[in-house]
């Protein structure tokens, strides 16, 4: 079923895949202001869909030695030490590089009006990312053997017995999410694409995604889509009656460049400090003007060269 | 608590939600800090100055809970005139033996109406020898007893007596003032009051405050005075035994709690009876009345029950009323039997064979090099753990076999290695904090041959038993005569062929306590007798296993019941979830306040009742008062909440039972830069010392050259990705990943100064080890200003050793062994020591690198400064307070 909205914009992404009865969508609500960093989203997540190892490295990036969502690593928790205002007592200030700007578009979140004074002084914000579950997901489309589906829950999931390992889909997620496990040997899924499956193995079961299941702090919520934008919504407000001026959601307006998230966050700070692009578009937007233009030039080409043979007329 | 506790947390995160403020003081920005509305960084050591400061602003400004204070605690009492206090001494209280460091108790008494100076039976016993107590860890009969005092103190409920409990501790902290806290702790004046505002602001009758701590605020040289600060400040605020208040332990491990109930402790036995000792209690009415303390109120009046029906389940059938229930079978204590002191033993081959239950001590404990060169001189060591942790394999990859210390080849211990079954693999109970049983069913089946240790030590002692059988020897008796008999399940081959799994159930059953005729189990300990007709194995737990119901497995939801959820588990004792709980409603026995409103007297029903049991017996009013010469439980008056202790009351001061002093003063560590800033006393002048040449401490501030040889401060704790030494975490691949290497984190500040790289190498050192890791230099910690003048803390976690998939050195190498005089716990969260670019030394060089360390602070011999440190003439006055007689014979002075 092709609708108006299927490539761009608000869409109920189930139905609009086929599903006659789909049941609500469901999403995560990830919110960063209760996050205390624990990683136990992480641990569930590899126990419970037997992900193996991601490396054994100590990255010095605060406490982050996850690095970055990958084949290896579905669910990852950031870890931004945010610089204070003022160095300590009788200490001169360690010299800091001032941010430079490159030119980079602002779109998204709307920027922060808070003064710098008025902001906490060192602050140390931590976030679990993961898999979107766009409403419209590009490496779905792009998906050449159809291992990458739409769940009836309106999430993304891929099928990693029927994926051919092309890697189309890497290239096309607009937050670097799905990617091709390369590691450890052995491992029956090397090259094969993987991400958050939203546990949809859990879901068809009645049970929440192990994440959230795990998460001490509720931190990260579980539920439909719909009631979550509403709870999230009620938080930020909450949150700016109680001064956390800062607090904005990330990925909740069906109007963004991917209609939307199905797991989306509510941030302490701009989506480029937690590693998220701040402007996402699903890579397979243009798409249709793109075949628009070739079944053009197709027809003017076809039309040309009739007009050709009109020519030959005897 | 989101670093060590993060499920916990979840709390904490909730309160904030509905709009608590949350202030997290501690020497380092942690995860809890990042969601706290406010971080106050600490000097690591100094908590007693701050807690006395808040108590200095309580009193100062009067913002104490005056009616709880007057009716529950012991403010009013007046003590002996003979007292001197440590802001008079220099730091000592009066009565202090220079030559055995410990006190007399005598003259910190409260006076006597009577006879001035004639202690009461119950005094007499307790302000017994101190230098004993402090090392047979038995002072307040063995860490578990409230005070005893003479039931009728003369009082003064205006607390204007210049004597008064009340004016007392008023001069006494007098001085913590927020000036002396910003010297002290380095932390600033404004941060320090609002502290001071939000703790006060929110005691009282409409709310209350909860103190949370975790068990490193205990590993300190004052670590049982740290928690008495927190236990004054409670009271004081009208904080204890009320629904939102009270002080809690958050434990280290999965029912700690429960190992302390029914312990894995030298000197105590379960139910907190005492361990006998050798000399003190050489019959059993000697050891029961060492614990009832004839003429003292409560309900330890009782315990010839519990230390009779304890010895029933030890022995069944044996045990009889005309062999005192097989008390001589008992072992005793006979002198100093704790962990460190064991590990010097070995050293000196005094020990034979050690048993570690899921324990790392050569990562784990202080002076891990001490730990390991105990172990490689054992006969034997018995290890059950899930993994081949360091403490099993120390004999051929410990740091001390690089260095040459320990010879493979050579080294005689031998190690047996038992897998042993986790939590999930097996029934039982855990008991935590809130004194909860809960009961865990076996999940799966152990893999291979791993057993739970009620399999171990079951099996173990059937076959010694089996091995002694038909023995003519006296000694074997106790072995031979316990009641060792349980029934077995699981795989029915095994079961059959005599390997079966004991049930769990029915040592609960056992531990509950039943009535030996029928076998009908008790409904609490006060069906106990102490006529052998019924026998339980630990006297508080009596009740969980009530009408023959598992009441430690219920889970009744807590949207189905009451807020207070009692049937959710069980917890000691009777299911009570506060104790003291007469505390939440007033002298009359109306609720403070409705908002707080939680067990009250009903005056229709003549009755105690209200949301939780209540802890106080049922019928008595709240008019009671005891009729004169009674004791026991008849002694405890309606306005006495604190059943436990001697004179019902909450002690704000405590005349006997500590070795080192009735009331908290601030110390320095045994190891810090700075000079006392309050006493010339330094350090705790009781503490537990082994001076020897394999366990030197940094020196004294005092000593020339200490300030530059380890200038620095360092402390230690968890990551909440790792748990303890690692046993759990860095053999298992997921969370190995998570914190894969070990690392010292560092200020900018100090990273500049030693010219430290963010992710290079550094290593750190002390007199007793080097150790190295990664560096990361983070803003979370900042230098402090304290007595003017910087200083920097470095802060590492301890996971790390040789094993596992990921290592990294040991920080607890890094630790001297120094210990609080009346548990016997070590300071390992405070030390001094010096941070230096690049990694650390390696192989023999290693040890010379540490001595030259040591050399230069002149330490190497373990002959560092004098302990004790108040000027002479205090000493000389704090000794004249002592007891005429002679206390301490030759013998019982402590090794040095």
């Amino acid at each position: 079923m092709i609708g108006r909205n299927s490539l761009f914009g608000p869409l109920d992404p189930a139905p609009d895949a086929g599903y006659a009865d789909a049941p609500p969508r469901k999403g995560f609500f990830t919110d960063t202001s209760v996050c205390i960093g624990c990683k136990a989203c992480e641990v569930a997540c590899k126990e419970w869909n037997d992900v193996p190892e991601n490396l054994f490295q100590m990255l010095g990036t605060s406490y982050d030695n996850s690095h970055s969502l990958n084949a290896n690593q579905w669910r990852h928790v950031a870890f931004i030490e945010r610089p204070g205002r003022a160095p300590a007592p009788d200490q001169p200030a360690v010299p800091t590089t001032p941010p430079v700007d490159i030119g980079m578009p602002t779109v998204g979140a709307p920027p922060s009006d808070v003064p710098d004074e008025a902001k906490p002084d060192f602050q140390w914000l931590m976030s679990s990312d993961v898999c979107k579950h766009c409403t419209h997901a590009a490496c779905l489309d792009v998906c050449p053997t159809g291992s990458l589906f739409r769940s009836e829950f309106g999430t993304v999931v891929v099928q990693d017995d029927i994926c051919n390992g092309c890697g189309y889909c890497v290239a096309a997620c607009p937050y670097g999410v799905i990617d091709r496990r390369k590691g450890p040997d052995g491992d029956p899924r090397v090259g094969i694409a993987q991400k958050c499956t939203l546990c949809y193995d859990r879901l068809t079961d009645n049970q929440r995604p192990a994440c959230a299941q795990a998460c001490p702090t509720e931190s990260i919520q579980f539920g439909d889509v719909e009631e979550l934008r509403e709870r999230a919504s009620a938080r930020v407000a909450t949150l700016h009656e109680q001064g956390v001026m800062d607090a904005r959601l990330y990925g909740n307006d069906p109007e963004d460049g991917v209609g939307g998230t199905g797991a989306f966050f509510l941030l302490l700070d701009e989506p480029e400090v937690y590693g998220l692009p701040p402007d996402p578009v699903v890579t397979t937007k243009d798409l249709p003007r793109m075949y628009q233009r070739a079944a053009m030039a197709a027809a003017a080409m076809l039309a040309g060269a009739a007009v050709s043979f009109v020519r030959r007329k005897p | 608590m989101a670093e060590a506790h993060p499920v916990g947390f979840q709390w904490v995160v909730e309160a904030k939600k509905r709009g608590a403020r949350i202030i997290h003081v501690d020497p380092r920005f942690t995860r809890t800090s990042a969601l706290a509305h406010q971080h106050v960084p600490i000097r690591v050591g100094s908590d007693i100055a701050f807690l006395g400061g808040i108590i200095n602003y309580v009193l100062q400004n009067e913002l104490d809970f005056r009616e709880y204070v007057v009716n529950y605690t012991n403010a009013a009492n007046i003590v002996s005139e003979d007292f001197q206090d440590a802001d008079d001494l220099d730091g000592l209280f009066s009565g202090f033996d220079t030559e055995t460091r410990t006190y007399d108790p005598t003259s910190w008494q409260f006076a006597q109406e009577d006879d001035q100076g004639d202690l009461g039976p119950a005094q007499a016993d307790d302000a017994g020898d101190s230098a004993e107590q402090r090392n047979t860890a038995s002072g307040l009969q063995n860490e578990a007893h409230g005070m005893q005092v003479g039931s009728r103190p003369p009082r003064d409920e205006t607390l204007q007596h210049p004597r008064c409990v009340y004016q007392v501790l008023k001069r006494h902290y007098a001085r913590y003032t927020p000036e002396v806290v910003e010297q002290v702790c380095g932390v600033s004046q404004e941060d320090f009051l609002e502290v001071c505002r939000a703790w006060t602001e929110n005691s009282g009758r409409e709310r209350t405050t909860a103190l949370v701590y975790s068990v490193g605020w205990t590993q300190h040289s004052v670590g049982v005075q740290y928690i008495r600060a927190g236990a004054i400040l409670q009271l004081l605020t009208g904080n204890v035994g009320r629904p939102g208040g009270g002080i809690m332990a958050l434990r280290g491990h999965a029912s700690i709690q429960g190992s302390t109930d029914i312990p894995t402790l030298f000197n105590i036995l379960p139910g907190y009876l005492p361990m006998p000792n050798a000399e003190k209690h050489q019959t059993l009415t000697e050891w029961i009345d060492a614990v009832r303390n004839p003429g003292s109120k409560g309900f330890w009046a009782n315990a010839g029950a519990y230390g009779i029906n304890l010895l029933k389940a030890y022995w069944g059938d044996a045990a009889t009323p005309d062999n005192d229930f097989c008390f001589d079978y008992m072992p005793r204590i006979t002198g100093d039997h704790g962990t460190y002191r064991t590990v010097l033993d070995m050293i000196d081959g005094k020990v034979k064979g050690y048993f570690l239950l899921g324990q790392n001590p050569a990562v784990g404990s202080a002076h891990g090099r001490a730990q390991r060169l105990g172990m490689a001189n054992l006969d034997w060591v018995v290890v059950r753990d899930l993994f081949e942790i360091e403490s099993a394999t120390f004999w051929k990859d410990s740091p001390e076999v690089a260095t040459g210390e320990i010879v493979p080849e050579e080294c005689r211990t031998e190690v047996f290695l038992f897998p042993a079954a986790s939590h999930v693999e097996k029934e039982g109970t855990f008991t935590q904090t809130q004194r909860m049983l809960q009961w865990r069913e076996k999940a799966v089946e152990p893999p291979g041959d791993a057993r739970s240790e009620l399999w171990f030590f079951y099996h173990l002692g059937r076959m010694l038993r089996e091995r002694l059988a038909g023995s003519e020897d006296e000694r074997d008796r106790p072995l031979l005569d316990l009641a060792w008999d349980y029934p077995m399940h699981g795989d029915p081959e095994q079961v059959s062929s005599g390997w079966g799994e004991p049930s769990a159930e029915a040592v609960l059953k056992e531990i509950n306590g039943y009535e030996v005729a029928t076998g009908r189990p008790l409904s609490g300990f006060l069906e106990m007798k102490d006529d052998g007709s019924t026998l339980g194995g630990c006297w508080i737990y009596s009740g969980v296993y009530a009408d023959g119901v598992n009441q430690a497995a219920r889970r009744k939801s807590r949207h189905d019941q009451s807020f207070v959820a009692s049937e959710w588990g069980w917890a000691w004792p009777m299911n009570r979830r506060i104790l003291y709980n007469r505390a939440s409603a007033d002298p009359e026995g109306r609720p403070w306040s409705e908002r707080k409103a939680y067990v009250w007297w009903d005056e229709d029903k003549q009755e105690w009742t209200g949301d939780d049991v209540p802890d106080f017996e049922k019928t008595k009013p709240p008019s009671y008062r005891a009729p004169e010469g009674s004791d026991g439980v008849a002694a405890i008056e309606g306005v006495d909440p604190f059943i436990m202790q001697g004179d019902g009351k909450g002690a704000l001061y405590a005349p006997q039972g500590l070795i080192d002093g009735p009331l908290p003063t601030h110390y320095e560590p045994v190891e810090s830069p700075f000079r006392n800033l309050l006493h010339g006393q330094q350090a705790n002048p009781t503490r537990k010392e082994y001076r020897r040449a394999d366990n030197p401490m940094n020196p004294d501030p005092r000593s020339p050259g200490a300030a530059e040889v380890f200038p620095f401060v360092f402390t230690t704790s968890r990551l909440t990705e790792h748990h303890t030494a690692g046993g759990m975490s860095r053999y298992v691949e997921h969370l190995a990943e998570l914190q894969p290497e070990m690392f010292v984190e560092v200020s900018p500040e100090l990273a500049a100064e030693r010219g430290l790289e963010h992710m290079g190498w550094c290593h750190v050192i002390t007199a007793r080890s080097a150790i190295e890791g990664r560096v990361l230099v983070t803003e979370r910690l900042r230098p402090l200003r304290v007595e003017g003048r910087t200083v920097h803390q470095v802060w590492m976690p301890y996971h790390w050793g040789q094993g596992g998939l990921v290592a990294g050195d040991s920080a607890n190498d890094l630790f001297g062994i120094s210990l609080d005089p009346n548990v016997l716990i070590q300071e390992s969260k405070v030390g001094t020591c010096d941070v230096r670019p690049g990694r650390r030394p390696t192989g023999p060089a290693l040890r010379e690198y540490v001595e030259g360390y040591a050399r230069r602070a002149g330490v190497l011999d373990g002959s560092e400064g004098p302990v004790v440190t108040a000027s002479a003439a205090a000493q000389r006055e704090s000794a004249a307070a002592q007891d005429g007689d002679d206390q301490h014979a030759p013998h019982q002075r402590e090794d040095q």
